[in-house]
């Protein structure tokens, strides 16, 4: 187990660097990726934003799948991973928040389109896991990861409305603004591949250390509690 | 006792209870009356161009109002043991949830037509599209509201602070819903467009959400 991490971390490093070149080089480095023409090099920060975006919704949906899992078999396993996967996701979806921005500024001339149904309902889906964490923190009962089970639960069942309603909203008033056309180069598309397989990496990396870290913690809290019940015995 | 007879019976204690205290829609109305009220000093419209933003002002101050009243649904069983002797008694956990639901949206639904007159006053407001079909949308959206909210009160019962638990909880969820009523309160207003998708969206998020809610609450009263 404990060299499987340290290979994992190594290949994450390994990856994030290369990711991290391959969407920073212009075409006439080696294994350069090209310049978007319209947008110029500020487009790059594309394989940042989308790759984020990406993994948030993997660890969202890993997030879903073992809240179901936690409330049939009642597996401690399955709440870690639930609650390990919700932080993380909310993480990389702040990532995609603030980057979506950076790139809207200089390309749309706007930092902020109220328009643009991918901004939104990013911004609905951060706020519901959000709202997930804030539960799990404020709960005082000890039932904490059932409620918080049945909550995700509610928050997936959320996302489908989230995106079919913004993305009527904003059809019947159409905004100039296009986010990205449908073509996109290979060479692009691998520079995203990779720099996806990166942020998937390191998601699984942290995620594993948070849940190793929760299970621990855990354990502690356990071993605290059966004390003081011996030392009230005696 | 069957699942109508135990819903009609706690539906009835509830709606007794509030007849005589009146605890719930005094407070409801006393707040959406000052958030008319505050809203109206603190935008000054004419008449069109308060038809485009009067949906969003007034389902903002019933989304308000109504949280008031949810946070006591359940309070009020905490008292005295009400729910614990609930959870130990063979009735099932669906029709107490029913019949808390269809409660709030009785008080939710008198404090709109309440306060409807008074919003139509103070904003001018004549609709321009087919107006009959503000009531189905004001029907859909409060039950998209009240179900949605009772059941987060649940949830949020044995939290800290859970007075303020409840918005957090129930207002990213209700994100889609809101847009809906919002947006064909103001299609039928203005009479620009037709509010058909937004009431074919309401129809599905509630019975989306009325199914997780009756098959779930079971599992949210026995983890209290």
């Amino acid at each position: 187990m404990k060299r499987g991490f340290t290979i994992l971390a190594i290949v994450t490093g390994l990856l994030l660097a290369f990711g991290f070149y391959k969407a920073l080089a212009p075409l006439s480095w080696p294994l350069g990726t090209p310049t978007e023409q319209t947008m110029g090099y500020v487009q790059r920060i594309f394989y940042y934003h989308v790759s984020s975006a990406w993994t948030a919704l993997v660890l969202f949906a890993i997030n879903f799948v073992s809240s179901i899992v936690f409330l049939v078999k009642r597996n401690e396993k399955a709440d870690i991973l639930a609650l390990a996967t919700a932080e993380l996701g909310v993480v990389f979806c702040a990532v995609v928040l603030v980057t979506g921005p950076i790139w809207a500024r200089p390309v749309w001339g706007i930092w902020w389109d109220p328009a643009d149904i991918r901004l939104n309902s990013t911004l609905a889906l951060w706020l519901i896991y959000v709202s997930y964490l804030v539960l799990r923190r404020f709960s005082t009962s000890s039932k904490t990861p059932v409620i918080a089970a049945v909550w995700a639960i509610f928050g997936a069942l959320d996302v489908p409305f989230v995106f079919f309603s913004i993305w009527f909203f904003r059809t019947q008033h159409p905004s100039p603004v296009i986010a990205q056309g449908g073509y996109l180069d290979p060479r692009m598309w691998i520079t995203v591949l990779i720099n996806w397989a990166a942020f998937l990496s390191l998601a699984w990396l942290v995620t594993w250390t948070r849940y190793r870290l929760e299970f621990a913690q855990r354990k502690v809290h356990e071993a605290e509690a059966l004390e003081s019940l011996r030392e009230g015995s005696q | 006792m069957s699942f109508l007879a135990i819903t009609r019976a706690t539906l009835g204690k509830d709606i007794r209870l509030e007849w005589r205290s009146k605890d719930a829609i005094n407070a409801m109305l006393f707040f959406a009356l000052l958030v008319v009220v505050i809203f109206s000093f603190a935008f000054d419209p004419t008449a069109e161009e308060s038809r485009r933003i009067a949906g969003g002002l007034i389902w903002v101050a019933f989304l308000f109002a109504a949280v008031v009243a949810l946070n006591q649904t359940w309070a009020r069983e905490l008292r005295n043991q009400v729910l614990d002797a609930y959870r130990v008694s063979p009735a099932p956990a669906n029709p107490l949830f029913l019949a808390k639901a269809i409660g709030n949206f009785i008080f939710v639904s008198v404090l709109e037509g309440l306060m409807t007159p008074l919003f139509i006053a103070f904003y001018k407001l004549r609709a321009l599209g087919p107006g009959w079909e503000l009531l189905p949308i004001a029907g859909l959206g409060t039950w998209a509201l009240v179900v949605n909210g009772t059941f987060f009160a649940a949830i949020s019962l044995r939290t800290r602070s859970r007075e303020i638990m409840l918005p957090l909880l129930l207002f990213p969820l209700s994100i889609p819903a809101l847009l809906g009523m919002v947006n064909a309160t103001t299609a039928i207003l203005t009479g620009e467009e037709s509010a058909r998708f937004w009431i074919a969206l309401l129809v599905a998020y509630d019975v989306v959400f009325t199914t997780a809610c009756l098959l779930l609450f079971d599992t949210v009263l026995e983890a209290e």
